[in-house]
């Protein structure tokens, strides 16, 4: 069990441990467990707040990385996704799971079936769409094809909604609210802990996601966090990679998901166990 | 509470008899409303896509020219491509060093979780990979099995023994990235089954105790068979994202060294958005979903995922 822990927390420490290193000390006592000559210099250096010649002068690269700018892409990535998915996932899931409208039954079956095909199955004709839109490197190309729903976001949200009791509906129904009144007054209200669970679920996803930002935008003005890193590490000679930049880069780009995991790591778990077992 | 809703069934049944010439429930309209942004996003970016695939599939598409109509050639120049049937050879390679360990290994922590704590804290903790950007997975593992400078070559050094440039050499780049993999998804696998060694009700083993069962005897005869319903979730599920792994050899070995890693996702990428052969990428990423759809298939014949022994 000890041993579990230590492999499953040791890399993060170490990555944590060579960011707050010196990067002209990371060829020395590579095998010390703290940083050597620890310093701060290397989240300046990645957030810019540092000018080229300082950075060589302290071992860095001194190349232009940005990474205060694709915090801020990502976070405006992650936020419209979630926003988005959730809130129209949330409308086709009530809909499926309580209204009664023709082909309710069929469509959703064909709304499951895609959970079946492989992204990249989509993700070129996708990519030929958002082209055609004129849409590469902006925001609008990065966030479209998850912003109104996804198959899974509408199943898992269907799940929850079977499970409501009907009748308190029922009774809001009769005293003289409409559907869409029912929605965001009654059942919006009490089934916030599954809307939670999916908007994390989503957040989550929609950080760490990589293929599909890295081929729609990767301009500086739209880069996320993933996409930068991927190009700060092909941009880093494959002699001598800045290893101090990057880790402070990689430390940086998991402190959200570590915020995230301290405040509702227990929703997480759960959740785990919802979407194995329906 | 039965009373209340037959009575409420019957107010319903009245007012649908009241108007018998509609032909629509009243609500189909409201409904209709709540289901389109989501018909949208679905047709656009999901249907359009999957039908317009596989047309593209059937040209030659370099997306300067209009697409050329080529029929069933791209699919006929798969058949013949040894660099496909190489990426195909790597991404089976790739599974089979991941799957089996991976869930083994899964196994092995969840009965121990499920003896030894009950701790949310160690539960929360052992997600913490899967959780992670598969990117920074790769770039912290990139550097500590850096080839001079990473501390598991430092460690090595330390034992005696030879240093080795585990994502630089082709014997060595698969297992490697198989491990950065397991490193990063056992702990969520394990949860998974942790849980459904939670739902086994502890009457079975008492049972089997009475009967004079051993541990041994136990876990192979109670706890495996009871587990099959999770075990075929998490196997299969597994597979299926294993045939389609792609970031972490984006970020660390880009296919290389000598194509030692080059899987179908990365080649389909590569001939997407190097070499842009859209009709041609389109084509192996279909002949990906039918691979997957009968690996899927036979699996569940083989774990007879439809039975269950509880």
């Amino acid at each position: 069990m000890a041993l579990l822990l230590f492999a499953t927390l040791f890399p993060f420490w170490w990555m944590v441990r060579t960011a707050l290193t010196a990067p002209r000390a990371v060829f020395q006592n590579t095998g010390s467990l703290l940083p050597v000559e620890p310093t701060l210099i290397n989240f300046q250096r990645v957030l810019g707040l540092v000018d080229p010649q300082t950075a060589i002068a302290m071992g860095g690269s001194g190349q232009a990385i940005n990474f205060a700018q694709a915090l801020v892409n990502s976070i405006i990535v992650s936020l419209l996704v979630v926003a988005g998915q959730t809130t129209f996932s949330a409308m086709a899931a009530y809909a499926f799971a309580r209204l009664h409208f023709p082909f309710r039954n069929t469509l959703f079956a064909i709304y499951i079936s895609a959970l079946m095909v492989p992204a990249i199955v989509t993700t070129i004709p996708n990519f030929i769409l958002v082209r055609q839109l004129g849409w590469i490197n902006t925001f609008a190309g990065i966030v479209a094809p998850t912003f109104l729903m996804t198959p899974f976001a509408v199943f898992f949200l269907r799940q929850f909604f079977l499970g409501v009791n009907r009748e308190v509906e029922e009774a809001a129904r009769i005293d003289g609210a409409g559907v869409w009144t029912t929605f965001v007054r009654v059942v919006v209200p009490i089934t916030i802990p599954a809307l939670t669970t999916l908007a994390i679920v989503t957040l989550i996803g929609a950080w760490n996601n990589y293929l599909w930002p890295l081929i729609v935008g990767s301009d500086e003005r739209v880069r996320v966090l993933t996409v930068a890193l991927g190009i700060f590490r092909s941009q880093t000679p494959q002699g001598a990679p800045d290893w101090t930049g990057l880790m402070a880069g990689t430390t940086l780009a998991i402190i959200p998901t570590f915020i995230i995991f301290m405040l509702l790591g227990r929703k997480i778990l759960d959740s785990i166990q919802f979407t194995g077992f329906k | 509470m039965a009373t209340q809703r037959s009575a409420i069934a019957l107010t319903g049944e009245a007012v649908r008899a009241r108007r018998p010439q509609r032909r629509f429930h009243p609500e189909a309209f409201t409904a209709f409303l709540f289901i389109l942004p989501s018909l949208i996003g679905f047709t656009v970016f999901y249907a359009a896509p999957a039908v317009r695939g596989l047309w593209i599939s059937f040209t030659n598409w370099d997306l300067l020219r209009p697409p050329q109509f080529v029929g069933l050639s791209n699919y006929v120049r798969l058949f013949q491509d040894g660099e496909f049937w190489n990426a195909l050879g790597v991404t089976v390679y790739y599974v089979l060093l991941n799957i089996p360990l991976q869930t083994l290994l899964a196994i092995i922590i969840a009965v121990m979780m499920h003896r030894l704590t009950q701790s949310m804290l160690i539960r929360g903790l052992i997600i913490l990979p899967w959780l992670m950007p598969p990117v920074v997975v790769g770039l912290i593992w990139l550097w500590l099995l850096d080839p001079n400078l990473g501390i598991v070559n430092i460690a090595l050094k330390a034992m005696g023994l030879p240093m080795i440039a585990f994502l630089g050499l082709p014997q060595w780049a698969m297992p490697s990235i198989a491990m950065i993999n397991i490193w990063q998804y056992v702990g969520y696998t394990a949860l998974l089954i942790f849980a459904g060694l939670q739902s086994i009700p502890g009457s079975v083993y008492e049972a089997a105790s009475i009967d004079g069962a051993s541990e041994t005897q136990m876990f192979w005869k109670v706890t495996i068979p009871l587990l099959r319903p999770v075990l075929v979730f998490v196997i299969v599920t597994s597979v299926i994202g294993s045939f389609q792994i792609f970031d972490t050899i984006a970020i660390t070995t880009k296919g290389g060294p000598v194509n030692a890693t080059k899987v179908l996702n990365w080649y389909i990428y590569e001939q997407a958005f190097s070499r842009f052969n859209m009709g041609y990428a389109t084509a192996i990423s279909i002949v990906l979903f039918l691979i997957l759809i009968f690996v899927s298939m036979i699996q569940m014949r083989i774990l007879r995922a439809g039975e269950s022994d509880l």
